[in-house]
């Protein structure tokens, strides 16, 4: 089956800056993809590169085994929510539905029209009336009138309330299990995305810290406290993702695919957000200090 | 007709996955869902619940897999037993001494934490013994 994204080294400057760099990924198809990071660690980047509003500068990208924007076929397989869930202030909601329909060949008019409806939206109404909420539904509605293979949503619900939150969740999930389309939605919280992924990437510091499937990446991840020890001493199936330590104990954070086998300290699991903050906790700290070389 | 709904505790620490098995299971035996009875679609679930689709899909395969339910193609996933029917009949009577107990528990000055400690700490002693 052809991945939904596939990149190859993929990388992205702005001047001087490198936004993105040596990203690597296979993701296969029908995932809810979580892609999780601190502010500025690339997530717009590397989603705006997927629908084809960047080109990389380093590196290959292939989503849905094309090159992103590479002709009218392909745009019409890829929908994209932008950051806040934009829509266009002076325009009612039923003008960004005729919008809908004259820029998408795809356009599936009665499954807009419903969600319309079912959200009691009033057709009429200036995008700009509309609270929060409503705006992200109406750009949601938008995104999957459209029928996309891939739908791919840009920190869709930061901005939005708690029981908003919820209620686009649901719509994006009923619209997944309908449609069967795969989707990726880029959080800086863990929170958002917990219940509804099933694939996480975790991005930090310009580039992805781990990259898998929930259920596999929950179990092979795992919290070891026991009396201080120096991680290099630990078995070497035992990849140390993070460890910290006082005058008597360590805890370490551990990625093994075999199960561990260690009478001396106390085994637990870890949730997603102790895993993610792991990672992000790691990527920051070799970011803040100069790595140096040890010797042995 | 929806017979049941799903809902789901964020903070228990339970997956989502084992809390929808749960609450089928819990239902079967409080004689809520029949043999015969529809489980919601996976589309219902989803939308209410706001979760992967994926996880109930996984949750029903895994009561299929403990023979409590069936999936027919195209049309829905059958509960196929009816776990409460001779016991159901002793709840009304349990319930009652359970609330007496109760009641006497709070006279004795126990508080709610208090309860469902000595509750827990003893039903799981009794399962413990049980094993």
């Amino acid at each position: 089956m052809t991945a939904v994204i596939e990149t190859n080294g993929l990388g992205r400057r702005y001047g001087r800056r490198q936004a993105l760099s040596d990203c690597t990924l296979s993701i296969p198809p029908g995932r809810v993809v979580g892609l999780v990071g601190p502010n500025g660690a690339g997530k717009s980047t590397l989603l705006q590169l997927a629908c084809g509003l960047l080109a990389p500068t380093s590196g290959t990208i292939e989503v849905l085994g094309a090159r992103p924007a590479s002709g009218p076929a392909q745009v019409a397989r890829v929908g994209f929510v932008a950051q806040d869930t934009p829509t266009y202030a002076g325009l009612s909601v039923a003008d960004h539905l005729r919008l809908g329909a004259r820029l998408n060949p795809g356009w599936d008019d009665g499954l807009a029209t419903a969600r319309i409806r079912q959200l009691g939206l009033d057709p009429g109404q200036k995008a700009g009336k509309l609270s929060g909420g409503q705006r992200a539904q109406l750009a949601l509605t938008l995104a999957i009138a459209k029928r996309p293979e891939l739908l791919i949503l840009d920190e869709p619900v930061a901005s939005l309330d708690p029981l908003a939150r919820r209620e686009f969740m649901r719509t994006l999930m009923e619209f997944t299990a309908e449609h069967e389309a795969s989707v990726v939605l880029s959080s800086h919280l863990v929170a958002d995305l917990e219940r509804v992924c099933d694939y996480l990437i975790v991005l930090a510091a310009s580039r992805v810290q781990v990259a898998g499937e929930v259920d596999e990446l929950l179990a092979t991840h795992h919290r070891l406290t026991g009396a201080a020890r120096d991680p290099a001493t630990f078995p070497a199936g035992h990849q140390v993702i993070q460890a910290s330590h006082t005058e008597r104990q360590s805890t370490v954070i551990v990625r093994s695919s075999a199960p561990i086998d260690d009478p001396s300290c106390s085994v637990d699991k870890l949730d997603l957000e102790d895993l993610v903050l792991a990672y992000m906790t790691q990527a920051a700290a070799v970011g803040r200090t100069p790595v140096l070389e040890t010797t042995r | 007709m929806m017979v049941i709904e799903f809902h789901l505790d964020g903070r228990s620490g339970v997956s989502p996955y084992m809390q929808l098995i749960h609450q089928v299971r819990q239902a079967m035996r409080l004689g809520l869902l029949r043999e015969g009875d529809r489980l919601p679609t996976v589309k219902d679930v989803v939308a209410k619940v706001a979760i992967n689709p994926n996880t109930v899909l996984k949750a029903y395969r895994e009561l299929e897999y403990e023979g409590l339910v069936q999936p027919r193609p195209g049309v829905g996933t059958f509960v196929t037993r009816t776990l409460s029917d001779e016991s159901l009949a002793a709840h009304g009577p349990l319930r009652q001494e359970l609330e007496q107990w109760l009641t006497r528990a709070r006279a004795a000055g126990l508080d709610e934490e208090s309860i469902e400690a000595l509750f827990l700490s003893t039903f799981r002693a009794a399962a413990g013994e049980k094993a």
